[in-house]
């Protein structure tokens, strides 16, 4: 059985410098870090993107990705959704006593291996331990720190009447993923969550095209919900074309099969850009050169229409309106 | 063969749709008595593809939306007996009661737990020997046989601390007491398609032999629909009334057998209360006394106090028929999916939740 998390892991003393020096050292190397201070100093100029979240996935690891994954990729995607080159993170963990250190070590590669992707350094960190019971195995919180090139303007209330909706693949896969793996709910799929930086593809977008006005990450409450708050922010409606949106045969039958709908699951690696009409065709293009956005498409256009409004063009011709996420997805009883 | 795709493509939509309006001379009324259905035909926007002369009337058909408070707030007064470990589907946990909810209750303390089917709570009454838990036997003919078979199962395991509050509505009896209110003249029933699969079509025979009035089973998905109401117009125009299947991949004239046997070994008829409709004699189902030791509302006597029904809210009305939600004051005004006055906010097929979600309902 592996080595186990000790409430004193956590209480400053020797076994938490030993965490520190054996463990999180080793894993995150770095100038920043190494010099033990109490807080690293960091030399920046320009406007800086500020931003935080944290991280409490349940199952902590789950097809395609776990939770130290995801704590730098969503914090990278934050800073990389205002514009921002992100540079630095923060990592705090609270862990649960009892935790594996195995499954510790495991977290803390994953997180080493995303932030070199990304192009982050850790430059600051912490760990509690807290009793059993009192945690559910481990949760993480990192904040990011990032600068703005000059000259972008990113915001999600500059989307205007003509503008081109894409998004960057497929929907849904995190969100079914980590359901398939949730204790009570096991159904075997092949899916993998998508979870992954955006900040490279990001940045090849904003030299294509500078002018792009609004990017946001489709995350918890799904597209429907992403668009719903960029049309609230912009005053503007949303017409989107069913047909045109992405979503994998594996995700629409677990959705089916779960009552829950595409539109409104969870992802960690998609984006949506609301980009000028004229500037539609290049995006896309650059966007189909990167791994992440492949699958790129067009799935809709920004409309003068009643501000806030989303609505959808079905398959059938027909259109419905689509609302933001309404309480937690549950599962349907008959 | 793909069971998604294959069922929503568009060229075959407009085939169906096409012929629809061809032959729809009559005015006609279907009702939708599933809440599944009404879903479909809202989030795909079908009743912009119908002519004029056919109108759409959502039913009861959702087994939350129906469910009186009386016996909701039973639920909620389980949930709150010390010991008691309440299992329930996702759906019921935010349907407001008289006083309450089961989510309120929750958060006040009590141990409501979500589950994806009756199996689940017989799991946890064998992984917490020391909690009473309770399943919410909330559903149609769909749900009662395999909560039939965890009771058979918890018996012969001899599993002593699981029940189940038996709620269950039978569909053929509700349809039957509609329509002889006669306050909703209808030509045709789109009949749901999962509590076929269990009944059989043959259960609906009384809708053609006794009332004159044609009825289609249909399955969920977009050309389902579309094939089940161009099934009704064509009898419709033809002067038929018979009960046909347009879900011949899930339903069989006779049902699923063996399922039926389950069901009623372990339930019996009772009359049950249905929101908006009243009681409906035999429309309800209850444990067989041989099973009473299961039976949560014998065991533990809740007792909910007094029942209040909500203020202006339209939910019964809308059931039967007679109202549709933009009938009502409080639709999306007051009464929303956050913030539900009424059951039919609340659920995934109820009917309000449909129209909000999906309907373009203000324009």
């Amino acid at each position: 059985m592996s080595e186990r998390i000790l409430l004193a892991h956590g209480s400053g003393g020797k076994l938490s410098h030993e965490l520190v020096e054996k463990t999180m050292l080793r894993a995150f190397f770095n100038p920043y870090l190494s010099k033990l201070d109490d807080s690293a100093i960091l030399d920046l100029s320009g406007r800086l993107a500020f931003t935080t979240d944290s991280y409490v996935v349940d199952p902590i690891f789950f097809p395609g990705g776990d939770i130290g994954r995801l704590a730098v990729c969503g914090t990278v995607n934050d800073l990389a959704m205002v514009g921002a080159t992100p540079l630095y993170l923060s990592l705090s963990l609270i862990i649960e006593e009892g935790f594996s250190q195995d499954d510790l070590r495991r977290i803390l590669d994953s997180i080493r291996r995303a932030a070199e992707e990304a192009g982050v350094e850790i430059v600051t960190g912490d760990t509690k331990v807290v009793h059993r019971g009192k945690a559910d195995g481990i949760f993480i919180n990192t904040a990011g720190l990032g600068v703005v090139p000059e000259g972008i303007e990113i915001s999600g209330s500059n989307a205007r009447p003509g503008d081109k909706v894409i998004l960057s693949g497929p929907i849904g896969d995190h969100g079914i993923a980590v359901l398939s793996r949730r204790e009570g709910l096991s159904f075997s799929t092949e899916l993998e969550s998508d979870v992954a930086p955006l900040n490279k593809l990001v940045a090849q977008m904003l030299e294509a095209c500078p002018r792009i006005r609004c990017l946001r990450d489709p995350t918890r409450g799904g597209l429907a919900t992403t668009l719903n708050e960029l049309a609230k922010q912009s005053r503007v409606s949303i017409q989107l074309e069913e047909e045109k949106i992405p979503v994998r045969e594996e995700v629409r039958a677990a959705c089916e099969m779960l009552g829950l709908d595409p539109l409104y699951v969870a992802n960690e690696g998609k984006l949506v850009a609301i980009v000028p009409d004229s500037d539609a065709a290049t995006v896309l293009h650059i966007m189909h050169q990167n791994p992440y956005a492949r699958e790129a498409a067009v799935i809709g256009e920004v409309r003068q229409g009643r501000p806030g409004r989303i609505t959808l063009k079905t398959r059938f011709g027909t259109s419905r309106i689509v609302d933001m996420l309404t309480g937690d997805p549950l599962p349907r009883i008959c | 063969m793909k069971f998604i795709d294959e069922f929503r493509r568009s060229e075959l939509a407009q085939g169906l749709v096409c012929r629809i309006r061809q032959n729809s001379k009559r005015r006609a009324r279907f009702m939708e008595f599933c809440g599944g259905h009404t879903v479909t035909i809202l989030k795909h926007g079908i009743r912009q593809l119908l002519p004029p002369t056919i109108e759409m009337l959502s039913g009861p058909g959702c087994p939350v939306c129906v469910t009186d408070n009386a016996d909701l707030d039973k639920a909620i007064a389980l949930a709150h007996i010390p010991g008691v470990l309440l299992a329930t589907f996702g759906d019921m946990l935010k349907v407001p009661g008289s006083h309450s909810s089961l989510q309120k209750a929750k958060a006040e303390g009590a141990d409501v737990r979500i589950v994806y089917s009756s199996l689940d709570a017989l799991e946890l009454a064998r992984q917490n020997p020391r909690k009473e838990v309770v399943f919410l036997g909330i559903g149609f003919e769909t749900t009662a046989p395999g909560i039939a078979a965890s009771i058979l199962q918890a018996e012969q395991e001899e599993l002593k601390n699981f029940y189940v509050l038996s709620l269950h509505k039978l569909c053929p009896p509700v349809i039957r007491a509609l329509l002889d209110s006669g306050e909703v003249r209808l030509h045709g029933f789109i009949l749901p398609g999962h509590v076929s699969a269990i009944i059989g079509s043959k259960a609906w025979e009384f809708l053609a032999k006794d009332y004159g009035i044609p009825g289609v089973v249909s399955g969920f998905e977009p050309l389902d629909v579309l094939q089940c109401v161009d099934m009704l117009v064509s009898q419709i125009e033809n002067g038929g009334s018979r009960v046909e299947i347009a879900y011949r991949r899930g339903v069989k004239p006779e049902g699923n057998l063996r399922a039926q046997e389950l069901m009623y070994r372990v339930f019996e008829p009772c009359p049950a209360r249905w929101r908006g409709i009243g009681e409906v004699p035999d429309s309800g189902l209850r444990l067989r006394p041989e099973f009473a030791r299961f039976d949560a509302e014998l065991v533990f006597s809740p007792d909910p106090g007094p029942t209040l029904e909500p203020k202006g809210c339209i939910c019964g009305d809308i059931l039967r028929g007679v109202k549709t939600p933009r009938d009502c004051r409080l639709f999306a005004r007051v009464c929303t999916p956050e913030n539900p006055v009424g059951p039919c906010m609340v659920s995934s097929e109820g009917s309000c939740a449909a129209y909000y979600l999906y309907g373009l309902n203000d324009e």
